[in-house]
């Protein structure tokens, strides 16, 4: 017998499954779910009058699609811009259809429709056979791990439901599925449009011995149980009420009881669950995957948010640690993705930062073949590798379970790609005798020590734009006040650190690297470096703001090219014009000025008022 | 030992856990956050929720925007649960339906002074989070929204420019001005919240059961929410109804009917 937790929950109700509908456009995929909902007798009245009112009023006949493209500017287009979730009954158990467009400019809707689903049918033309976004969508099946597909080809009636034909159609798509490590459940040659192998079978396909999409639908399995796995809950948040401290989350797995020992994040902190807390059920002091439940520790430890609950002193029931990550990823950021750019990890409730240390392979859409690339394409599949500055603990990512489900954002929180963790990955040859440590100082700590926060601003600018006189200027009136700055000028590095370099687009790019990393060094120990450097690629400078992370500002000096020209103050320019300087950044090769910078100063009015500009953007950062 | 197992969880378990979850999502990341609570059954479901995640208490503002046209039940319920569930009240006000877009029919004018009173208010409070109880089985253009929907600044939704939402990470605002509205309850179906309601025992307005052979199914204002034909006089007896009842929940509100593009009109300008 099962404990209940709540007062009247003796009567257990449907728990639904989510199916998600995917194929290539115009194959059928909004028609087949129209179908459906009529065939499971799922429209409400209202819905069913709006169908046919909309139909009547664009001189159509009734269009079943129309209940899913149910706002104006999507039917005044005739197609679907964004997941819709309908609800159906059959044989007294609850499916939710999420509808998926199949336009790949819209990727990302669809992901955020299919993401939940237990189950997908992929909808092919059984006349048109396996398309580019059949294939796209077969790749995000696979990536964001859905357990069960059920392939439908539909309009089998236009072939005459033709064995032969729909044979050769169906090894197609089991061989590329197969491909995609997918497990087929059924392949079903169909019509939506008439009900063929829709509800009922269909007497064309006499030859046909499967199962008719609604068999196949509730033949799918619920999923397995996650309670038997070993525990892991992601701290969410950590509250205070009354003075009792809860330590807030949701179990992704496994069960947890009170008296059990736990590890808190990878620094081998251990405690005991005192209680198992919930408000307004009776106590029960266990729980299970699934549940949103509070605990209370003994010792009475605060962790962060992030750091991950699992079963203390059991070396098999630990995840995995690893500093280098092994991912798949789906690319969802309109630009490509390139190696050295840095972004946050998120792994459930914690937050990484990461570095795309490689770009392994990159999928090809015509045949999934892998190969080498030096980026990602938007919406494009690949295989990277991503660096961690400290060990990541994570189950590897697996279909139909909450594990390594990594998901990529930018410095503006905003989502630019999906990364499960396939699993820890090696150092690239070369490599392998260098092995970086972290420091065990917390930043909170040297923050502390300085009275400050830490910060890199990279001014990038014209030359004679002003910005080794700002950032000295700025350095001075810093320092009066007590913050400890450091000034990293292109000149004074090339006098020692970079001597040996030229002004190459290689050397330059090496000079940017160089000093990018001695940035990173001082902004560890807690400084603010004024970075003054012409960096005239948006290229380069990628690369330094990778190198640098999180504490990158990137500073845009403004100042008109004919006052850099006329200040001239280390007489360049006129050697430049002379032909007796080659690759000069405004005279000879291009200077790219930032797209979006963090700061603006303007270069071209009084010095102190420059100065000014850029000691309130650190003052902003920093306190 | 059958007693220690954790317990296999239903339908409703799986719901609650899932906006348990969303809500202490929302208070983590989105400060000042704010709950919107029209006073009607979603809303307390709501507000209910909120205890349940976090240990009885609710440690953000819940909101009534008052259109000064409510029914007496729906303030005298109000007064009464704001100090029973120890709520902290902010009220806010709607302008005069003058003030509104003469080109929109009238029952959606009058919801228009909603959303504006609603603006005010956020703005008003510099809210980055507002927790609101819209579900997607309610309104087909309810149907496209994520958990967490971003509004720029002025409140606009960007119905053809929605953020990627997937693996539970929702999107957290990144520009001055732009607040996020969080939904909880999306995934609730108008029979989950009263299956919930009956389970969990949350009171609510007594217009939702029948009187003389008609109870409200859902709760505007005044003069554009009429009732329904009905003799469910319990929760238990609603439920019972619901499950042969095959007409949509808002049929007794006069706006969803006034044109096709109404609803979303008022939606992109940031109406819930």
């Amino acid at each position: 017998m099962t404990q209940t937790h709540s007062p009247s929950s003796q009567v257990r109700h449907g728990v639904s499954t989510p199916i998600v509908i995917v194929g290539h456009v115009d194959h059928g995929k909004s028609t087949l779910i129209g179908r459906l909902l009529y065939d499971t007798d799922s429209l409400p009245d209202g819905r069913l009058v709006q169908i046919v009112e909309s139909s009547r009023k664009r001189g159509l006949a009734v269009e079943w699609s129309f209940l899913l493209d149910s706002l104006q500017i999507e039917r005044d287009q005739g197609v679907t811009v964004d997941s819709t979730r309908i609800p159906f009954q059959l044989d007294g158990r609850d499916f939710v259809i999420v509808d998926a467009p199949g336009h790949r400019q819209f990727l990302r809707n669809m992901i955020t429709g299919a993401a939940d689903a237990e189950a997908a049918v992929l909808v092919v033309d059984a006349a048109e056979g396996v398309r580019e976004q059949t294939r796209r969508h077969a790749m995000l099946l696979r990536l964001i791990g859905i357990n069960h597909v059920i392939v439908l080809l539909n309009k089998a009636d236009s072939i005459g439901f033709d064995e032969a034909r729909l044979k050769q159609v169906e090894g197609d798509i089991r061989q590329l599925l197969g491909r995609l490590e997918i497990n087929v459940n059924q392949v079903i040659p169909a019509s939506a449009r008439d009900g063929d192998n829709i509800a009922t079978r269909s007497e064309k396909a006499d030859w046909y011995r499967g199962p008719t999409l609604l068999e196949a639908l509730s033949l799918i399995q619920p999923p397995a149980s996650r309670h038997a796995l070993p525990f892991r809950m992601p701290v969410q948040d950590v509250y205070r009420f009354e003075g009792i401290r809860y330590v807030a989350g949701r179990i992704e797995r496994g069960t947890v009881r009170e008296g059990d020992l736990l590890e808190i994040g990878g620094q081998g902190q251990e405690a005991t669950v005192a209680e198992v807390c919930r408000w307004h059920a009776p106590h029960h002091p266990v729980a299970g995957a699934g549940e949103s439940i509070a605990l209370r520790l003994e010792p009475d430890l605060v962790p962060d948010r992030g750091d991950l609950l699992f079963p203390a002193g059991d070396e098999a029931a630990a995840p995995l640690k690893a500093a280098r990550l092994r991912t798949r990823l789906f690319w969802l950021r309109g630009e490509p993705l390139r190696v050295g750019e840095s972004f946050r990890l998120r792994l459930a409730t914690a937050e990484h930062d990461v570095t795309v240390a490689s770009i392994d392979a990159v999928v090809d859409l015509d045949d999934l073949s892998l190969s080498p690339a030096d980026e990602v394409p938007p919406d494009g599949f690949a295989e990277i590798t991503l660096a961690v500055a400290r060990n990541v603990l994570f189950d590897p990512f697996a279909p139909g379970m909450p594990d390594g489900r990594g998901v990529l954002v930018d410095r503006h929180q905003k989502i630019v790609g999906g990364a499960p963790l396939i699993g820890p990955a090696a150092l690239p040859e070369g490599a392998k005798a260098i092995h970086p440590t972290a420091s065990g100082v917390r930043d909170a700590v040297r923050a502390g020590l300085r009275g400050h926060g830490r910060a890199v601003f990279w001014m990038t600018g014209l030359p004679g734009a002003g910005k080794s006189t700002i950032a000295r200027h700025a350095e001075e009136a810093l320092s009066r006040e007590g913050l400890h700055v450091t000034v990293l000028d292109g000149d004074t590095v090339r006098s020692g650190l970079c001597s040996d370099l030229g002004f190459s687009p290689e050397d330059r790019r090496e000079n940017i690297r160089r000093v990018a990393h001695v940035a990173r060094i001082l902004a560890d120990a807690g400084q603010i470096v004024l970075v003054a450097l012409v960096s005239p690629l948006i290229r380069d400078r990628a690369m330094a703001k990778a190198i640098i992370g999180e504490d990158w500002h990137e500073v845009f000096v403004d100042t008109a090219p004919e006052l850099c020209r006329r200040r001239d103050p280390k007489g360049l320019y006129a050697q430049a014009e002379e032909g007796r300087i080659a690759e000069f950044t405004g005279v000879s090769s291009a200077y790219e000025a930032p797209e979006k910078p963090d700061v603006v100063v303007p270069g071209d009015g009084d010095v102190a008022r420059s100065v000014r500009h850029l000691t309130d953007a650190v003052h902003k950062v920093v306190r | 030992m059958a007693l220690e197992d954790a317990h296999i969880m239903d339908g409703l378990d799986q719901l609650e856990a899932q906006s348990i979850f969303i809500l202490r999502e929302a208070y983590r990341k989105l400060k000042p956050l704010a709950l919107l609570w029209s006073l009607g059954k979603d809303s307390n479901v709501m507000v209910w929720l909120a205890r349940k995640a976090f240990m009885g208490h609710v440690p953000f503002p819940v909101m009534h925007v008052d259109t000064g046209k409510k029914f007496p039940e729906m303030y005298a319920f109000r007064d009464e649960y704001v100090k029973k569930w120890n709520l902290d009240l902010v009220l806010g006000e709607c302008p005069p339906v003058e003030d509104m877009d003469p080109s929109l029919p009238p029952a959606a004018r009058s919801a228009a002074r909603k959303t504006a009173g609603l603006a005010n208010l956020i703005d008003q409070h510099k809210f980055r989070g507002v927790v609101a109880g819209i579900r997607r089985d309610e309104q087909a253009t309810r149907a496209k929204e994520r958990v967490f929907s971003p509004r720029g600044a002025g409140h606009q939704w960007d119905v053809r420019n929605q953020p990627p939402e997937f693996w539970d990470q929702y999107a957290t605002p990144y520009e001055e001005g732009m607040h996020v509205r969080v939904h909880p309850l999306l995934a609730w179906r108008e029979l989950d919240i009263w299956r919930y309601i009956e389970r969990e025992k949350i009171p609510l307005v007594d217009l939702y059961f029948a009187k003389d052979g008609k109870r409200y199914r859902s709760l505007g204002d005044q003069d554009i929410t009429s009732p329904i034909e009905s003799n469910a006089s319990t929760v238990a007896e609603v439920i019972a109804e619901l499950e042969t009842s095959r007409t949509s929940e808002r049929a007794g509100r006069a706006m969803d009917h006034e044109s096709e593009d109404a609803f979303e009109r008022l939606r992109v300008a940031g109406y819930l």
